[in-house]
């Protein structure tokens, strides 16, 4: 039994099941934060289209597994590349426009992307999900001895935790991950050396997309398949953005997972704010320390 | 004027800073080797000069060519492609990058640069700080490091913004002796200067600029002849 004073005593089983629900979502929250943060630290762009990227992941997916026949392992490639080379089209045809002009313009456009996406979806498949089963490899429990884990759902952790350490791995210690940096820092100087920025920044907003698009495969087989759900997401994505620093790449991640799991331990004791505490948490960020948990000072 | 195979050509070059024409047609040529040195008072358009041959400023007219090639078509990321390096005035040292993450940030774009190794002992200070944030180092630091990352990419041609501004006596002198260096390996340089006493160790020809456009051209051995009137041209 696990209590907190004058609050809540409730068995350890049950507080495991909310920090593993709390880590899963703190997962999503971390992927879909992290491809904001690499968007947002390079093109000055807030992306509020990166909710119906993740759905675009998602129904790639199960398009794939119903017309083609690709199963799950296949979606997890090919579906990030489509959502990437959508982005390619978006960053090519309209967002590159955006970037001399305020931040605002950016979130105001891809927020007019985000209505069209979503409302051509729903338009075509309805409100309610397409179910994607997990594959049979990933499909039953696992008894751990304390509790039982649903063997996807431990997937989606470890996977998730891989992909934001190999994204973190790029930018931080690689020369492209160097060239970013910089690019961020100075676009022009950066081109006077020979590097083609434009070509990074579009290459860019695909990766970013990408992350989306390989969290909408994810979630797939957890939430299963609907144009709503990246609207449901993105809000509290953007507040785990923020309260880590916008465009910081180790904020977007640790904040996610942090949030994730205060938001599942918030459910089991006072349920009744586990939809506020992570929105809560930012204001309270943003008054002590404007430039979020892990961003700097401008 | 022209000069048969100079290196690079700049003719009637104008250039504007949105509605402002800052440049109005300035042409000199720059000859492989030699150390070209454009000289004039705040403001006359020499800075803009170099960032219009890089294509930094876009809204220009004129000839620019490099090896014969037109540059005013080509885009600013390629033109250091053709090997051309540039230190900007405000030395670009990026924050978010160390050291040797700075030195090694711009990529190699022909062969016969130099080696991190020999970069490291010629500037011992670098080498001592490889792993400091690249803005934690002093001016002169910073400075250096500018110069130092340029000559690991094999360009052959250095436009070289105000090396010594705001810099110690003492910094300002181990940057003339770098560059007398680099000078006598052959590398060609557009030198950039208010300080017109580091120039002169270095120049072999100068262009005098003013009000956007070059007003005087005479080669090193006329300097002596030429003082009294720069005296007055640029406060010397």
């Amino acid at each position: 039994m696990f209590c907190i004073p004058y609050v809540k005593c409730l068995p350890l089983v049950a507080l495991y099941g909310q920090l593993l629900l709390g880590l899963i979502n703190g997962s999503f929250y971390a992927l879909l934060s992290l491809g904001l943060a690499v968007i947002f630290g390079m093109l000055r762009v807030i992306n509020f289209a990166h909710g119906a990227l993740y759905m675009l992941g998602a129904f790639v997916s199960w398009w794939l597994s119903i017309t083609l026949g690709i199963p799950y392992w296949g979606a997890l490639i090919f579906a990030p590349l489509a959502v990437g080379l959508v982005a390619v089209l978006i960053e090519k045809s309209m967002l590159h426009q955006m970037y001399r002009l305020d931040p605002l313009y950016g979130l105001l456009l891809t927020f007019g992307i985000t209505q069209v996406i979503e409302g051509t979806f729903r338009y075509y498949y309805g409100a309610s999900g397409q179910p994607y089963p997990p594959p049979p490899a990933l499909s039953g429990p696992l008894n751990l001895g304390f509790m039982i884990l649903p063997i996807y759902r431990a997937w989606v952790v470890v996977i998730s935790i891989l992909a934001c350490l190999a994204t973190w791995l790029l930018i931080e210690r690689t020369r492209i991950g160097a060239y970013l940096r910089a690019a961020t820092e100075n676009p022009v100087l950066v081109q006077t050396f020979g590097i083609n920025v434009p070509l990074m920044m579009t290459l860019t907003y695909a990766f970013g997309a990408a992350l989306a698009g390989f969290a909408g495969v994810l979630a797939a087989p957890i939430y299963q398949v609907s144009p709503l759900m990246g609207t449901n997401l993105i809000i509290i994505v953007f507040a785990v953005v923020v309260a880590g620093g916008m465009g910081s790449i180790l904020g977007a991640i640790v904040t996610g997972y942090i949030l994730g799991l205060l938001e599942g331990l918030t459910k089991v004791f006072y349920p009744e704010a586990s939809n506020i505490v992570i929105f809560v948490v930012m204001a309270i960020v943003l008054l002590l320390r404007p430039a979020g948990l892990f961003g700097r000072a401008a | 004027m022209p000069i048969d195979g100079a290196l690079l050509e700049i003719e009637d070059l104008n250039a504007w800073y949105g509605e402002s024409h800052v440049l109005h047609g300035i042409s000199f040529d720059l000859r492989e080797g030699e150390t070209l040195s454009l000289i004039g008072r705040n403001g006359a358009g020499k800075t803009t000069t170099l960032r219009a041959i890089l294509g930094i400023v876009r809204n220009r007219k004129g000839t620019i060519r490099f090896r014969g090639e037109d540059l005013t078509a080509v885009p600013l990321h390629a033109i250091a492609r053709r090997g051309i390096g540039y230190v900007p005035e405000e030395r670009g040292i990026f924050a978010s990058l160390t050291v040797a993450e700075n030195l090694v940030l711009p990529p190699v774009v022909k062969g016969g640069g130099m080696s991190e190794e020999e970069i490291y002992r010629l500037f011992p200070n670098l080498a001592e700080r490889r792993s400091s944030q690249g803005t934690k180092l002093s001016g002169g630091e910073q400075q250096m490091l500018a110069i130092a990352r340029i000559l690991r990419t094999g360009a052959d041609v250095i436009l070289l913004d105000e090396p010594t501004e705001g810099l110690a006596p003492v910094i300002v002198e181990r940057i003339g002796e770098v560059m007398g260096m680099l000078k006598a390996r052959g590398m060609t340089i557009v030198l950039v200067e208010q300080n017109f006493h580091f120039a002169r160790k270095l120049a072999d020809r100068y262009v005098v600029v003013e009000h956007g456009r070059g007003v005087d051209y005479f080669a090193a051995s006329e300097l002596d002849a030429k003082m009294a009137g720069l005296a007055e041209q640029l406060g010397v």
